[in-house]
Formats: structure tokens, sequence, C-alpha cells
């Protein structure tokens, strides 16, 4: 295989900032994507550029700041359709990211709808964003949360979620990548099933948007949700992608301004789609800088970037697994972006501090997971999740710093 | 900062041969503590005769500083009565957490915990023995105060 990346990868890097900071003393080395990326410039660069040219409230005002703050955002619905091959903006909300793309899906599609006895699929690694909304509707309503399980590797096999869909089944709620595992799932096919027995499915896509080109449509998703952070993008901005025929039969999740078009104290009529789901003053400066990432990632090519991280997975694993006493945990045969590890005699979380030592950042602990990592039957994990920045030397500098805190505990 | 200051050869000695490990019967009274944030879990189970910790054993799973922790505790407070334990507490969690605490000479081998205050994400791993065994204490307390 080569090794060499399909683009730029030093020109890559100086796009960032931050990679350029010093940490400990140390050149960081950064392979905590996986919880939150790094931006690049013209991240930071549109943020700025929007506050200082652009900003007033939006759908609001005559005043031309108005307008143009509008258009930005209105201009970066329409960039993350296009991201996401969905056929209208109607079906782009903008939230504060995945976890509230999620609870919004379940106080308002799945709450009304379920009754007791009924039943919310979910599988077992799934992130705990994927789990406690349902519970709390489940708690709310009388419906039972059921589990898709995993097999010995972190996969799950599409057979399991047939077996598993019931008369009383209302949803099915799937990550696309384990943010635990890096397992990718097969997440047409789980839905083609789910379709089959009239069950609508959630696909949380977190993990999966920095690694891949996303189709909803080619995919039939029928809630497609993602975090911004995750991909080079600001924090408290993300997607809930929904299909129209859902999005319009749902009440609205939280009243306020925008998401009205008439208020009187007997009677509110509610804004059509999208705004009907966005309440209050949005993050316009947020998703300005969203759509600058989804211009950043798509010019370099999600293909690409895919291809590059296929390789770091690739040697990672293998200079990882040369490690006397470390365990590779979740060993799918299609992963993506990040390995997830035990070393004997050395706890992840003093892991996590000797390799901080060496500028390197990595997460370790449960990851939000619990039930995916209590399944290895291990407290913890450590996790080095790669993004489009992240070089064969650093995962160098990861593999000779693992061996480092293995001689410190020997 | 040098990383040998946190991982001491006292804590590295403790990690790897924990003193202490096990559990007590009842009448002993056993209390579970938890850290979320790395997974660490422990039970301390204190035996107390008249308000003096008599005997003093713990298990459970976590990094190397809880289990170091957890272990020197359990050798420093045997044979202490619950006031003085409280005052140890309050001497341990200065050192743990405040940057200008002078390390009193009378805390011993337990001075091995000062290189915690350099790492802030993982004071909670040193102070877990400490706040679980305080709430043993606690329970036999009100147990015995019934």
């Amino acid at each position: 295989m080569t090794r060499t990346p399909p683009y730029d990868l030093a020109a890559a890097r100086a796009d960032f900032p931050i990679l350029a900071r010093p940490i400990r003393g140390k050149p960081l080395v950064y392979l905590d994507n996986g919880a939150s990326a790094q931006r690049p410039s013209a991240v930071i660069e549109a943020e700025r550029r929007y506050a200082e040219e652009s900003h007033a409230n939006v759908h609001r005002g005559v005043h031309t700041l108005s307008q143009r703050a509008t258009d930005a955002f209105e201009g970066a619905r329409e960039r993350v359709r296009r991201f996401l091959n969905a056929r209208s903006t109607r079906e782009i909300i903008f939230t504060r990211g995945t976890t509230e793309s999620i609870n919004l899906v379940a106080q308002s599609y799945a709450r009304p709808r379920l009754q007791a006895g009924d039943e919310i699929l979910v599988t077992h690694l799934e992130h705990h964003a994927n789990i406690v909304p349902w519970q709390m509707v489940c708690d709310a309503t009388g419906a039972r949360l059921v589990v898709v399980p995993i097999n010995e590797r972190g996969e799950v096999d599409p057979e399991d979620v047939r077996t598993r869909i019931s008369s009383r089944t209302r949803l099915l709620g799937v990550a696309h990548v384990s943010n635990a595992l890096g397992t990718v799932l097969p997440v047409a096919e789980i839905i083609a099933i789910a379709h089959h027995a009239g069950v609508p499915v959630l696909v949380d896509g977190a993990q999966a948007v920095p690694h891949m080109a996303i189709d909803v449509q080619a995919m039939d998703a029928d809630f497609y949700v993602f975090s911004g952070h995750k991909l080079y993008g600001p924090d408290g901005i993300g997607i809930l992608y929904g299909r129209e025929t859902l999005l319009a039969e749902m009440p609205p999740w939280q009243g306020g301004g925008d998401m009205i078009l008439h208020v009187s104290f007997e009677r509110t009529t509610y804004n059509e789609l999208p705004y009907k789901f966005e309440a209050g003053t949005p993050h316009i400066s947020g998703a300005v800088g969203l759509g600058a990432a989804l211009d950043y990632v798509e010019r370099i090519g999600l293909e690409n970037i895919g291809h590059w991280e296929a390789t770091l997975l690739d040697y990672a694993t293998q200079r990882l697994s040369g490690i006397e006493g470390l365990r590779i945990i979740g060993t799918a045969a299609h992963k993506a972006g990040l390995v997830s590890f035990v070393v004997d005699d050395v706890h992840p979380h003093d892991l996590g501090t000797i390799l901080d030592e060496q500028g390197i950042a990595i997460r370790t602990g449960h990851h939000c997971a619990m039930p995916a990592i209590e399944f290895f039957k291990v407290p913890a994990t450590a996790r080095a999740s790669f993004g489009l920045y992240t070089t064969l030397e650093e995962i160098d500098c990861l593999a000779e710093a693992v061996i480092a805190a293995r001689e410190l505990f020997r | 900062m040098d990383l040998k200051d946190l991982y001491r050869d006292v804590i590295l000695d403790h990690n790897k041969r924990p003193r202490n490990l096990g559990t007590l019967a009842p009448p002993a009274i056993g209390a579970k503590g938890h850290n979320p944030l790395c997974g660490d879990q422990l039970t301390v189970y204190v035996s107390l005769d008249h308000g003096q910790i008599t005997d003093v054993k713990f298990e459970g799973s976590g990094c190397a500083i809880s289990m170091a922790s957890a272990s020197l505790m359990t050798e420093a407070v045997k044979g202490l009565d619950t006031e003085a334990f409280a005052r140890l507490h309050a001497s341990i969690h200065d050192v743990l957490t405040r940057h200008d605490a002078e390390v009193p000479a009378a805390l011993g081998k337990l001075a091995a915990l000062g290189g915690v205050r350099e790492y802030p994400s993982r004071v909670k791993c040193a102070s877990l023995a400490w706040r679980t065994l305080e709430a043993a204490i606690a329970g036999a307390v009100s147990v015995t105060t019934e």
C-alpha cells in the first residue's frame, strides 16, 4: 500500500494554526479528533469576517445587515443541504449539535407516538447521546429500549437488527461510525431492513461526517444528525436532517421567536419548515463557520481524506499491535479514523497523562459509550483518533510514547 | 515538570503491590467510591472500635494514582481515631489541591502524593479513596448512633 497522502499534507497542516502551538514544550500531536477536531484558518476567518461585516439578527429586520446575516445563515443551510444531498433546505434544521438533534427527534417525533409496550431499538455500541434521550422518552411513555447486540470485533450484524424488530418497534437509532470502537456500520443495509418492517431510522453521523461523503437519499435515512466541531467547524452548531414528510408531522420542540407565523394569547400559528424547529436567535456565526468547514473539507475531498485516514488506521493498527501487552479494542473489518486500545499494567488514565507530557493528546475513559466499553470487560480504553492533518510520524510518536509508558510501569 | 514527580517510586510500588487489598466482613462498614471520568471504582472497608480505626482494606480497579493513594491511605490511617483521620484527610486535600501548600514532614510516605497538584485532572483520582473512607466512617457513625 502506498503511504503517500492524496493531498498536500504539509499545506493542510499549515491551514490549522493550533497545530503549530507547542504543548508542554513539545510539538502538538493531536490525536483526539473524535472528541473535537481543530479548525482551519478558513473557518476562523469566516466567523470573524461575519462578525466584522455582516452581523445582525436573522429573519427579522429590513435593514441591510439583517439581510446580509440572513443570507449568510440561509446560505450555510443550503451548503449543508448540498453536503448531505438532502432534497430541500426545509429538511435541514440547525441545532446546538448531535445531542440536541437526537433529543429533538426523541421529544418531537418519538414521544407523542409512543405508547406503553412500544419499543425503540438501538445498538450496543451507541454513544450515550443515542441511548439516554430514548430512555427518557421510554420512561415518560412506558415504552421499552431494545438493544441490538455486537460481536467480539465490535460489529453489528444486520441480521440481528432484523430479528430484534417487532410489531412494537417505533424507531431505530443507530451510529454510522462508533466513537468508541471505530466500527463503520452498514447503515444503508440496516435502514433497508428497518424500512421493510416500516420502522424509521435515525442515524448518528457525528463520527462519520469527518471521514466520508454522506448521501442521505442514497442511504435512505429518515433522520441524520451531526455536529460542526468534529468536522473542523465551530462548536455549538449541529444539524438535524429529517425527511420532510416526517418533520412536517412533528410538533415544534421549543417555543419562541422565529418558529411562529402569528401569535395571539388565544392561538399561535407555527412557522413552516425548517423554522418551526428553530426557536430563538440561532447560532448564526456558527452556521457560517460550519459552511466554511464544509467548503474546506470538500476542497480537499472527503474521499481523499477517507483514503489517507485508512492509511493512518492501517499503519497505527500495525504499529500498536506490535507493542507487547497492547490489545486493540474494536477490530471490525470496516473501521474509520480511530484506534481504541488498552495496555497491560498501564491504566488508560495514566497513559493519557504520560502521553500529554509528550505533547500527545488522546482520549481516555469510556468515551461516553459505557455499554460498548463494558462489553469488552475493560473499565476504560485509550483512544487515538485521526484527522485529515494526522501524519505517519505522529503515529510513530504515539507508539514510542506508549512503549515508554509501559517501561515506566514495568 | 517531570513525570517522575507524579509517578514517584512510592506511587509505582503501591500501584504494583497494593497493601491491604481485600475485604472486611461485617460489622466492618464498606462504602463504594466511583470516579466516572476515568472509571476508577473502589470499595473501602473499615473496622471501628470506639471511634478508632482498627482495620481498613480496599478493593477495586483504577489508575495508578487512585490505587496507590488507596494503598498508602490504608497504611497511614490504621490506629487513628476518626478525628485524627479527618485532620489527615484535610491535610492531604491541601497537598493535592493547593499549589502553595507545604507538604508536612509528618505525612511521611503520603508526601509522594504531592506531585498530583500539578495535574488538576488527576486530583479526583488521588482523593477517591479518602472520600470513600470518609463516607464509610460517616455510614458507621450513622449506624452506631441509631
